[in-house]
């Protein structure tokens, strides 16, 4: 995308009709770390890739709860999308204290995208940088929505947002049709096979992946490093690639709960692992 | 101006011009009980078409049942006025839920907690919407029925009742109310508690009016009156043991 004499602010068209801000704003998504999200009728899994800057630090937010049957994955600015998911938050928690019951998510993202729009009409606003996958479960279903800084949002069955996203978004064309009725742990195989496109060879490890759930009966939360761990390494064997690590009890000391401490030693020949996993 | 009583030349002076709202001290138009019961199909609610003024039975034609939406009925004993308020807050709450357009809508759970709400915020600021509400509704086969009173207690049961109907109609439905109620044994039982409610609480008026609720929708029977006896013996002579009283 060229600069042009149209796109200092957001409330300029251009003669095209567009809003090159608002457009730029979604180039900031495409930038943004992979974010892939798929559903079956009772089960809706979202996964990111989660690389560390540095082996010195921790790794970025990128999947947030917003309530039982709500979480959303973000690519872009996460700062955006950190404030974006404390008001999806604070929405979740007022509709249930008003009505007992929880928010649909089909109104939920209604309000995110009112909210994105907003942004595209002030002059003395600039658009969210961010592209949020919102994934729920109410009483019509399982759902999946992708809401975009133009203030836009689909439903989809599948898709993927971030960087080299499009790799991913190949393999779930492929994929797709069966995801209606895909069971749970399915549904997890699939969407880490789709993460996995999108590292365009580099190994997958569960300390470079964050991997989310919310289906019926179960409530929206991330799950743990060694759960993680054990899906890609049923991957793996399934596809009889090389399998070079131990199994994750032989790293793991103790089951953890949420978010156990570093892998030491886990994969030995991945230098861009970060240590820290917080 | 009455120039003597500085008190309330003060008033005036400090307060507004126009005058700053006084807060719900006692009701005046009030309507009586209200039972709702759960029966097979949904609930079916019963109330008199009374509304008193004191001790005057002043309205003898007030609806004192209504539909919500599509899923819930709401039954109001109490302050008249307060009730009509009611309803024009929720007619905004279906309005609003009926824009979004998307398929969802508020079920009777949802608008119970809703008047819960309601009802308990005017209690914290001492100034009640004085009535007591009985929200009964079915929504994808669950069957919902709750009660609020004006100072925000809420409860859900399979059969509720208001003002003297917890003390004469419950225990009745206690000992008689079971899950599978037909309608018509739903309607008896009902007739049983409100006759017993019109022979003791001096308030009732024999114009009945029964709704009901059903996964269809809302329906409302037309009023009728309950018939009732009177051909004791103590009241055909009342003087027998004490002549000359009456």
């Amino acid at each position: 995308m060229f600069r042009n004499q149209y796109d200092t602010d957001v409330t300029t068209w251009s003669p095209a009709g567009r809003l090159f801000q608002v457009e730029y704003a979604m180039e900031a998504v495409k930038q943004g770390s992979a974010a892939i999200g798929l559903r079956s009728k009772t089960h809706v899994v979202l996964a990111c890739v989660n690389k560390a800057n540095s082996e010195l630090s921790s790794h970025q937010k990128k999947i947030f709860k917003a309530d039982d049957h709500i979480g959303v994955a973000i690519a872009g600015l996460t700062a955006d999308g950190r404030v974006l998911s404390r008001y999806m938050r604070s929405e979740c928690i007022n509709y249930s204290y008003t009505y007992e019951s929880p928010l649909p998510v089909g109104r939920l993202v209604v309000q995110l995208a009112d909210k994105a729009q907003v942004c595209t009409q002030r002059s003395w606003k600039r658009p969210y940088g961010v592209g949020l996958l919102v994934a729920g479960l109410d009483e019509s279903g399982a759902h999946l929505y992708y809401n975009c800084p133009s203030g836009n949002y689909f439903e989809y069955q599948s898709f993927a947002i971030g960087s080299r996203s499009q790799a991913a978004k190949t393999y779930l064309e492929r994929k797709f049709a069966n995801f209606m009725s895909s069971s749970r742990e399915d549904l997890l195989k699939d969407a880490l096979f789709a993460l996995r496109e999108t590292l365009q060879g580099e190994k997958l490890t569960s300390s470079a992946c964050t991997v989310a759930v919310v289906g019926v009966g179960e409530a929206f939360h991330i799950l743990d490093n060694q759960t993680v761990q054990t899906l890609i390494d049923s991957l793996e064997i399934a596809e009889e690639g090389p399998v070079n690590e131990e199994g994750p009890a032989a790293d793991q000391g103790p089951p953890a709960d949420l978010d156990p401490p570093a892998d030491l030693g886990h994969p030995p020949a991945e230098p861009a692992v970060a240590p820290m996993d917080i | 101006m009455n120039l003597v009583d500085s008190t309330q030349v003060n008033s005036t002076l400090l307060s507004s011009e126009t005058a700053s709202s006084e807060r719900t001290l006692y009701p005046y138009v009030t309507g009586t009980s209200v039972i709702g019961i759960k029966y097979k199909d949904g609930i079916l609610m019963a109330a008199d078409m009374g509304a008193s003024y004191g001790s005057t039975l002043r309205y003898k034609s007030v609806e004192r049942l209504k539909p919500v939406g599509k899923h819930s009925l709401l039954g109001a004993s109490g302050e008249i006025s307060d009730f009509q308020e009611i309803l024009r807050y929720l007619d905004e709450l279906i309005l609003y839920d009926n824009m979004w357009d998307d398929g969802n809508s508020l079920g009777p759970k949802e608008v119970h907690n809703y008047l819960t709400r309601v009802m308990y915020n005017r209690r914290n600021k001492f100034n009640p919407l004085w009535n007591s509400l009985i929200l009964g509704g079915i929504k994808n086969g669950q069957k919902y029925l709750g009660m609020v009173s004006m100072i925000g207690v809420h409860f859900e049961d399979n059969h509720v009742a208001t003002g003297f109907g917890n003390h004469l109609a419950r225990p009745i439905l206690r000992d008689e109310w079971n899950e599978n109620l037909s309608f018509e044994d739903g309607v008896k039982l009902l007739e049983k508690c409100m006759r017993v409610l019109l022979y003791r609480d001096r308030s009732a008026v024999n114009k009945i009016q029964i709704a009901k609720i059903t996964e269809e929708g809302f329906t409302t029977y037309p009023p009728y009156a309950l018939k009732t006896f009177w051909n004791f013996s103590a009241f055909e002579n009342p003087t027998v043991g004490a002549e000359g009283s009456w």
